[in-house]
């Protein structure tokens, strides 16, 4: 009892456990608000001494310091909100994270059930199909929880930053060459234009790698053959710009404001592609804006998307 | 020998169950997406539907909602068999006159082959 008393005073530990800064935290707010209350206690009392012949003049500071508590009353609960809000988030991803993995959970739990029966006795020949849909599904559980832990990771800002300087289109190459099969099995031609001679910055290659890779997989799966994807690199005043561009089904214009988001996923995203985390984007986003640069992008349905970041050099 | 009309996009899931199916002594016709679904469904007019929810092309909500629009097909007892699991979505299908609805991981393959048995014996 004693003891949990003594931890509660630990405020600033407290906030960082609810993983907020001290000014955002409802116990050090409340501390602030205690003071500011005594504070204004004993300079009513002092100005109501000293004016005490000047009653509009008590009145009035009296009411700016009524003013100045309410204000500090509206920050506490303004954080009280934030803090039912992270909560809210919490469970709402915790429920989608847990339907996204129950589809290859269930594959993996089917073809088990299918394999070990004695009923419905699978032909040798037969059984290698089904072990290469588990392994499919392990994978795609291990890219869902992959994901999820880069998410966690930028969210809680504990995703190391490791910067040095790198040649920023040797990355894209190299992506380039890895995605070329996969576009020109559906007849897209994947072209890279580097307008630059040297493309050096310094930021962190994984998390670039990252951006790109999550980018030209888009690209790619949501361009239906044939068609283009061209990937500029150029420089613009003190940053690197990178610029992708598809012909792809584009993303219908109501639904360009939520792209962004977490676990978004289009109408017609769904349509050609019914698997997908909604996470891609939206690592995107958090991880170029902890890069110091921006993402965005312009689309039309049916004719492409194009999708521009800056690096600062 | 009884026709089911098995709509599921993810092929292994497809595959597994189909196979089940027919060794249950069934004639299994298999779609991938609401569209053809809804196709399937008119031309073959299965004895039952096992229906996804979430189906590229069509979900699986406007599939059952055609299907029980359409006086030659509205008969046909679905099953939804699905991931999703919010009771507002439970109540929907069951509004839209699915006869029951399953949730994928929460069964055995065994017992929705015998509900798929019980609900073509009724």
């Amino acid at each position: 009892m004693e003891k949990d008393f003594l931890s509660q005073l630990n405020i600033v530990g407290n906030c960082r456990k609810y993983g907020l800064p001290v000014w955002q935290c409802p116990q050090f707010l409340f501390l602030v608000m205690g003071l500011v209350i005594i504070l204004t206690s004993v300079i009513s009392y002092l100005v109501g001494a000293r004016y005490i012949a000047q009653p509009e003049t008590v009145v009035l500071i009296v009411l700016v310091l009524a003013v100045f508590l309410f204000i500090v009353g509206f920050i506490i609960t303004r954080s009280f909100e934030k803090l039912a809000e992270a909560s809210r988030m919490k469970s709402e991803f915790i429920n989608i994270v847990s339907h996204q993995m129950r589809s290859p959970l269930t594959n993996i739990k089917w073809t088990f059930e299918v394999l070990s029966s004695k009923d419905f006795h699978v032909p040798r020949e037969k059984e290698e199909e089904y072990f290469v849909n588990v392994q499919e599904n392990i994978g795609r559980m291990v890219e869902l929880i992959d994901d999820l832990l880069v998410v966690s990771k930028i969210e809680q800002g504990t995703f190391p930053l490791v910067k040095k300087e790198i040649e920023l289109s040797s990355i894209i190459e190299e992506l380039i060459s890895r995605y070329k099969v996969f576009a020109e099995a559906s007849n897209i031609k994947l072209n890279f234009y580097l307008g630059e001679k040297t493309t050096k910055v310094f930021s962190d290659p994984s998390l670039l790698k990252l951006v790109m890779e999550n980018l030209i997989d888009n690209a790619v799966r949501y361009t239906p053959g044939p068609g283009k994807i061209d990937i500029h690199l150029t420089k613009k005043e003190n940053s690197l710009l990178f610029r992708i561009q598809d012909s792809g089904v584009g993303i219908p214009e109501s639904e360009q404001k939520y792209i962004f988001q977490k676990f978004y996923r289009a109408e017609n995203a769904l349509k050609r592609r019914t698997r997908g985390s909604g996470l891609g984007l939206y690592v995107c986003k958090s991880a170029i804006e902890k890069l110091g640069g921006k993402i965005w992008f312009q689309s039309k349905e049916n004719k492409g998307t194009t999708f521009y970041f800056t690096i600062p050099i | 020998m009884k026709k089911i009309l098995f709509i599921e996009d993810e092929a292994a899931l497809q595959k597994a169950f189909s196979e089940v199916l027919r060794r249950a002594d069934y004639k299994v016709i298999s779609a991938l997406d609401g569209e053809i679904a809804l196709r399937l469904a008119k031309s073959e007019k299965p004895d039952l539907i096992l229906l996804d929810l979430i189906l590229p092309k069509k979900h699986g909500f406007e599939v059952l909602k055609e299907l029980k629009e359409d006086p030659e097909l509205k008969e046909i007892p679905v099953i939804v068999l699905t991931n999703l699991e919010k009771m507002e979505e439970v109540e929907k299908a069951l509004a839209l006159g699915a006869k029951t609805y399953l949730v994928k991981t929460r069964y055995n393959i065994e017992e929705i082959l015998e509900k798929v048995k019980q609900i073509l014996s009724q």
